[in-house]
């Protein structure tokens, strides 16, 4: 990022300079190497020795009798100790700008017509892979379709979708390995899709069937699998992103050919765990992958109230983190994102933070109204014309890789698919009422046999006041 | 002001280890080699022995690196390097976060907050996450890996953020443990114990005992069991439960009685939660009366607790209401400090208004 002062003594003048000169003084840096991901950096399975690190580095002030350089040169040459390292000194007052004068910029490779960019940098995806992103894309759709269907007719209780980032749940968990740990925020179930979770398994988590994974014990999508490496979903938000740095550190010490992946919405980037995660897993030189999906909204507020920098992007690098932006929307710019973003937390050993730039075409949740507080010809724009299920439709299309006919067998199978797994799960029996006492420690406490003894008592006592269905 | 200048003069007798007659003791025999160890010792010991015996154990916390502010963790990073016991930024949602998210992952994170007066940012990572880590994954995932540790309780000097107790707030979720340790001995049977307890656990230690407490500490590996209360001293007319560093100021309440012809039996819960109700109803069943005394203020303090289930058990056996002897409901004074605690002589005159009730 540039940085870039004004030059005037005055400071109030430079003050209202440093807007005005602001397209004088930004060079573009045409010599700046554009990233290309070679063959040895995506395969590499070098590590780095964790006492080779920095963090062990002597940050004692190195001693000198005088700590100012006499210099000939101009002042920003001089340089100062100080714990931390040298630094240079001047002495014009100047200010770093609260922003840029331009934006960082998005990485894309799709345009909105489906079609690669020309001389894009991207990771190619072979035939197989792509048909499979789209699939599971269109799946991700239709799969939201039906549960937000299936809440509104009240057969689950809550239900909140990914409509409009589709590309960002399927193409991120594309780019990862399924040893990569995903701590996700809550609107990443595509990840999950993809790493073979089945509809029914969903199905079974948003009814809280004895089939559930989690017992019944949360509302619905708060999924969870240690077979899929996916941490089960808690609704605090962005309490994982501490958490992801900790599980990060666990691989970096079991050597693993693994990072920890997180999830964040633009929201839960206020929250003080995001500072807490980004810092302890720079300052860990920690494996792991942060993903901010900047929607927009966090429920009924828009990003222009919840914080005044550019975006998230900007963020990283106050934490000593590499950091990209990349077209949320674009599958493919997705894709490549993560992937380079995986071998670089894996064989550097260091945090990577992705923005993905995205919008939030559902609702908050199945609680939420959000033509309440946003105009309903935003949300069509997007929906319609900003849709990174079609887009990348197109691109799979143009490249014969897709039809029509495709198109319709696959929605029309998984729409039948849903609905049996919906009613399947709906018949499964309800969790026994022992559930309800069970993996509050890993063995039941006293206290808690004597509650459990208390309540089947006067649930046979009254049967009357409880729900029918769980076994006691 | 004696009981204060007596803290500052003495060097404190621990509770249990030379007066009254006690249970059998759970921890050394004769043929095990002891050492005089003060508090902070024995917690260096057992974190000591965590660590050895256990390869995927980790100590991390802000300040750990050369020792820690109280001395516990000496010696540990230079022993096992600074990948396993290291320096984390000045943040205590990270600290407790950084090491859920290591506990997950099969490891044993025994992480440092510095004092407990600092735990409260770690609040939501404590109650909404690591309590409910296993419970929520329906036990596919679970972070009992986890150990809390922090200093707490007043010192005589500390005022509002360096004197508190908070044990109380934690009391209240289901999930997690709560232990304290009375004396070094404890601490690190204890200590190791809430280690190796398969649910994250949170570990206050009286930092007024950490140089003040002088006890033999057996040297090698052992555990003592976690929500098993103890008697440290029997008695016949009234029972007294505390925990941590109260425990010498009861004693000594305890002592006094004992010359005016009461005869005292003082229990330790250790274990806050789960706590052991057991101990405490058979000893209530056979005394007739309860104090409980804690530095934590009165209202809403886990004496409110223990005295509601007893009454619930043994309200027939009470020859007298329940009597708590605790903080005032202020914030943790400076100045005040000897007005606020529950001394010595605030238990003795309990004792005696309970038992002449």
């Amino acid at each position: 990022m540039a940085m870039w002062f004004a030059r005037s003594r005055n400071l109030v003048s430079s003050l209202r300079q440093n807007l005005g000169l602001s397209a004088i003084l930004i060079k573009r840096n045409h010599s700046s190497p554009r990233p290309v991901f070679t063959n040895y950096q995506l395969s590499s399975k070098v590590f780095l020795d964790p006492s080779t690190s920095f963090r062990h580095e002597s940050t004692a002030v190195e001693s000198q009798p005088d700590l100012v350089q006499q210099s000939d040169h101009e002042d920003d040459a001089q340089e100062l100790d100080f714990p931390g390292g040298k630094v240079g000194y001047t002495s014009e007052i100047k200010f770093i700008p609260e922003s840029s004068s331009r934006r960082i910029p998005c990485y894309r490779v799709l345009n909105e017509h489906g079609k690669i960019i020309s001389d894009s940098d991207f990771i190619p995806v072979s035939e197989k892979l792509a048909v499979r992103m789209y699939e599971q894309m269109a799946t991700l759709q239709v799969m939201d379709h039906i549960f937000y269907e299936a809440q509104r007719q009240g057969r689950i209780s809550f239900y909140l979708t990914s409509v409009g980032e589709e590309a960002i749940n399927i193409a991120s968990a594309a780019a990862l390995s399924p040893e990569d740990v995903v701590l996700p925020q809550y609107r990443e179930p595509g990840v999950l899709l993809w790493r073979g979770f089945t509809l029914e398994e969903f199905a079974n988590q948003c009814f809280g069937n004895k089939a559930d994974y989690g017992k019944g014990r949360q509302m619905p999508i708060h999924y969870g699998s240690n077979q899929h490496n996916y941490f089960t979903v808690s609704s605090p938000i962005a309490t994982q992103l501490p958490q992801a740095a900790g599980v990060g550190y666990a691989l970096k010490m079991e050597k693993k050919n693994a990072c920890a992946v997180t999830f964040i919405g633009d929201g839960g980037t206020s929250e003080g765990d995001f500072h807490a995660g980004l810092n302890f897993a720079a300052v860990m030189e920690a494996p792991v992958v942060f993903i901010c999906r900047n929607n927009g909204w966090a429920i009924s507020t828009h990003i222009s109230e919840q914080f005044r920098s550019d975006g998230i992007v900007v963020k990283g690098q106050a934490y000593g983190i590499r950091s990209i932006r990349v077209d949320g929307n674009d599958a493919l710019a997705v894709y490549s994102a993560v992937r380079s973003a995986r071998e670089m937390a894996v064989t550097e050993q260091r945090p990577v933070l992705i923005e993905a730039m995205t919008y939030r075409v559902g609702h908050h949740s199945t609680s939420d109204d959000s033509t309440k507080y946003r105009e309903a010809d935003e949300i069509q724009y997007w929906k319609m014309s900003r849709n990174p299920v079609n887009r990348f439709k197109k691109w799979v299309e143009d490249n014969g890789w897709w039809s029509e006919e495709d198109e319709s067998k696959l929605r029309s199978i998984t729409r039948k698919q849903l609905l049996q797994a919906i009613q399947a799960a709906e018949k499964w029996e309800k969790q026994p009422l022992t559930e309800l006492f069970n993996d509050v420690y890993d063995v039941k406490t006293k206290n808690l046999e004597e509650q459990e003894v208390g309540l089947k008592a006067l649930v046979e006592k009254q049967p009357q006041d409880y729900p029918t269905g769980f076994h006691i | 002001m004696a009981s204060l200048l007596g803290r500052f003069c003495r060097k404190l007798v621990v509770p249990g280890s030379a007066h009254g007659s006690r249970m059998v003791s759970t921890t050394s025999c004769d043929s095990e080699a002891v050492k005089s160890l003060n508090l902070y010792s024995a917690i260096n010991q057992a974190l000591h022995i965590a660590l050895e015996t256990d390869p995927r154990s980790y100590v991390f916390g802000e300040d750990v690196g050369f020792g820690g502010v109280f001395r516990c963790t000496t010696g540990l990073a230079e022993r096992f390097g600074k990948n396993r016991v290291f320096n984390t930024p000045l943040c205590e949602q990270g600290i407790v976060g950084f090491g859920i998210g290591l506990a997950a992952m099969g490891n044993r994170a025994v992480v440092e907050i510095q004092f407990a007066d600092y735990i409260y940012p770690a609040f939501d990572q404590i109650v909404n996450e690591a309590a409910k880590f296993r419970y929520r994954s329906g036990n596919q995932f679970n972070c009992g890996g986890l150990t809390i540790r922090a200093p707490y309780g007043a010192v005589g000097h500390g005022g509002h953020y360096h004197s508190q107790s908070p044990e109380a707030f934690f009391c209240h979720v289901p999930g997690i443990k709560v232990v304290i340790p009375r004396s070094p001995r404890e601490a690190k049977g204890l200590l190791l114990s809430s280690i190796r307890d398969p649910n994250p656990v949170v570990f206050f230690e009286p930092k007024w005992l950490y140089r003040q407490a002088v006890e033999e500490v057996p040297e090698h590996d052992y555990m003592i069991p976690l929500s098993q209360a103890e008697v440290i001293r029997e008695g016949s007319d009234i029972t007294l439960v505390g925990w941590g560093a109260q425990l010498t100021v009861m004693e000594q309440a305890c002592l006094d009685a004992e010359k005016e012809g009461i005869s005292c039996e003082l229990i330790d819960l250790k274990t806050l939660l789960p706590w052991d109700k057991e101990t405490v109803e058979a000893s209530v069943k056979k005394t007739g009366r309860l104090l409980i005394s804690h530095e934590a203020p009165i209202t809403g303090g886990f004496g409110a607790e223990i005295s509601a289930t007893i009454l619930e058990r043994c309200f027939l056996k009470l020859e007298a209401p329940v009597s708590r002897v605790c903080g005032l409901d202020t914030p943790f004074p400076l100045v005040f400090e000897p007005f606020y605690m529950p001394t010595k002589n605030k238990i003795l005159n309990a004792i005696k208004s309970t038992v002449n009730y």
